[in-house]
């Protein structure tokens, strides 16, 4: 094979759609210079440990949030963590309320390729009686026009763990739904 | 700072790699300051933010290398959004210490290296990637999070509290929040029409930033900043060393940095940190930071302000480039500078303060030219490819300190008349870390 076989654009999009199709093409900027693109292709399996965050992923499966509670200042954290962000003290396991609220929200229309397929998709930061601070989650079962700050929702969890934080998400509580 | 050059930023430059890109910003900074051979440079402080674009470990040993900067010492430079800007510090540190007599900060990214979408991934990888990028990690709904309980704290409680149905309230906090950052974003676009280096300027109004595509609401595109490759040097010196090499350094006065947590569930709600011209009865009832504000931000600001002696920014400043990723960001960064209180910055973005008065943004701008922001246009129009961004920020800023705008950029439009003191504002995911920095010029 010989570079004269390459196909020969000036637009960016024909290079990626190019390389997917051959693996090689000759982009021609506007200098006249013909400059070689190639696909690189690149994938890794991660051999990777919850370690001490651990019992929290077991807990979602067990249709449990368990967020830590610093042993000295008392600091809940709705979001685990082993040592107090704010005393650096050893934290011990507490189980949360699988009710909570809104305290932040967004409609994400796109998203990061390995999420495009799910939008849009809403996401939320929860608020928990007897935790300071927040979880992040997915609200699902609603549309944008019913969610508000302060929305009671109510957790659910897979039937089948995948042990990641999708194990968990949020549904709006009865009721609670624009009317 | 004796000199700075940038490249083009463009969405791809496919005849140039990383290291020539680098040279090419370099040999700019270097014909601003001719005589400054290679050898007189002690050093570099190299950045670039992420190893899954260059796929290319010890990437910044490569551009050492093209420069012909060998056998000196250098430092590979990452902190997030704040790369450019940790950048500048460092090289600032090596000088200010006496380390180095004349250092460079240098740095780029090659963000077309994968499609838009996969980049937007790769920049979630900075999120936590046990408890939020599996959720859908996605910046923009990251910082579409905390806007939204910015305006739940200080829109709907201070302009909507007549209305007694909670949902109906705050959707007409988000109407009115939303038709203001829609002004920043046409600010900065239209800014960019008179700055060549800039990636995306537009005669953009308020309709069409709203119209655009809906990324994640209340965010659309066009208040977003977008994917870039491009490259942007500063040479930093000793006060001795800068007077041989040009009639016209710019001191770089103070320097600040600060940090949040990674995660945004995870900040607190305590007490605002203050600036010297407020005081606690400001904020009686505000839990602090939360997640509406960035009190890295903040506490980067009163650390650069402290070191160069600054009491009120807004009048001891005359204008700031600050880190826009989002419209929305601008506003909040305006309340963490201390430009305004907290809460005030829709209507100080309403008053015009930020605005240049010699632009036609389509609307009224009462106190424009007051405190110009972003007079470049910003991240939101000139791009950001991370690593040079804090660093481009240094390069315009140095330019309107010098008063040569309109040498680099062709007309003068954008030059702020008898600019003296300058801020520039690097920041890092959802505000977890941020840099300011002072400059000022005679
Ligand atoms: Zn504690």
């Amino acid at each position: 094979m010989c570079a004269k076989e390459l196909k020969k654009t000036s637009r960016f999009t024909e290079v990626q759609a190019e390389l997917e199709r051959t693996g090689a093409a000759l982009f021609v900027d506007k200098e006249g210079s013909e400059n070689l693109y190639i696909r690189s292709p690149y994938t890794i399996q991660y051999i990777h440990s919850y370690a001490e965050d651990s019992p929290f992923f077991l807990g979602l499966a067990e249709g449990r949030i368990r967020g830590t509670r610093c042993t000295a200042c008392q600091y809940t954290f709705a979001t685990p963590r082993g040592h107090c962000q704010f005393c650096g003290e050893p934290t011990q396991w507490v189980d949360l309320p699988t009710k909570g609220k809104v305290h932040a929200w967004t409609t994400c229309h796109y998203g990061s390729e390995a999420f495009l397929k799910e939008t849009p998709y809403n996401l939320v930061l929860v608020e928990f009686e007897g935790a300071k601070s927040l979880l992040l989650s997915r609200l699902k079962d609603c549309g944008e026009e019913d969610i508000y700050v302060g929305m009671p929702i109510e957790a659910r969890f897979a039937q089948e763990p995948s042990y990641s934080i999708t194990d968990l998400w949020f549904v709006p509580a009865p009721g609670s739904l624009k009317k | 700072m004796v000199s700075g050059g940038v490249t083009k930023f463009a969405k791809a430059h496919p005849e140039m790699d990383f290291r020539l890109m680098c040279k090419n910003a370099f040999d700019r900074a270097r014909a601003e300051v001719p005589n400054l051979r290679l050898d007189g440079i002690d050093g570099t402080r190299i950045s670039y933010f992420s190893d899954h674009f260059t796929r290319q470990l010890k990437a910044a040993s490569m551009v050492q290398d093209y420069l012909g900067l060998n056998p000196r010492g250098s430092v590979r430079i990452e902190w997030g959004g704040a790369t450019g800007g940790e950048c500048f510090q460092a090289a600032y540190e090596a000088v200010a210490s006496g380390r180095m007599d004349t250092c460079l900060a240098i740095g780029f990214e090659t963000m077309s290296r994968v499609a838009t979408w996969k980049g937007n991934e790769f920049i979630a990888l900075a999120s936590d990637t046990n408890f939020d990028f599996p959720l859908g990690g996605f910046y923009t709904g990251y910082y579409a999070l905390m806007v939204m309980r910015h305006l739940f704290e200080y829109v709907r409680r201070a302009k909507f509290s007549h209305i007694s149905d909670e949902r109906e309230a705050q959707r007409k906090a988000i109407e009115y929040g939303t038709r203001v950052m829609a002004k920043v974003s046409v600010k900065n676009h239209r800014n960019a029409l008179y700055n060549p280096y800039a990636q995306y300027p537009k005669n953009i109004d308020v309709a069409g930033v709203l119209g655009s595509d809906m990324v994640s609401y209340p965010l659309t595109r066009e208040q977003i900043c977008t994917m870039s490759d491009g490259a942007a040097a500063a040479i930093l010196c000793t006060e001795e060393r800068a007077k041989e090499l040009t009639d016209h350094p710019i001191l770089i006065k103070g320097v600040g940095c600060g940090t949040d947590t990674m995660r945004l569930a995870d900040r607190p709600f305590g007490k605002v940190l203050l600036m010297p011209h407020e005081k606690p009865s400001d904020y009686a009832h505000l839990e602090y930071p939360g997640v509406h504000s960035f009190r890295a931000g903040r506490s980067a600001g009163l650390e650069a302000y402290r070191h160069a002696g600054i009491e009120n920014p807004g009048k001891d400043l005359d204008f700031i480039e600050l880190h826009d990723a989002y419209s929305s960001s601008e506003i909040q960064t305006y309340e963490d500078l201390g430009l305004c209180k907290y809460g005030e910055g829709y209507d100080f973005v309403e008053r015009g303060d930020a605005f240049l008065p010699n632009i036609d943004y389509g609307f009224p701008v009462p106190r424009a030219g007051t405190i110009p922001v972003n007079p470049s246009g910003g991240l939101i129009a000139c791009g950001h490819p991370v690593g040079a961004t804090g660093l481009m920020q240094a390069v315009f800023a140095f330019w309107q300190l010098q008063g040569t705008i309109g040498k680099h950029f062709g007309s003068d439009r954008l030059q702020i008349p008898k600019a003296k003191r300058g801020a520039i504002h690097s920041h890092a995911g959802t505000g977890s870390s941020v840099t300011v920095t002072i400059m000022e010029g005679k």
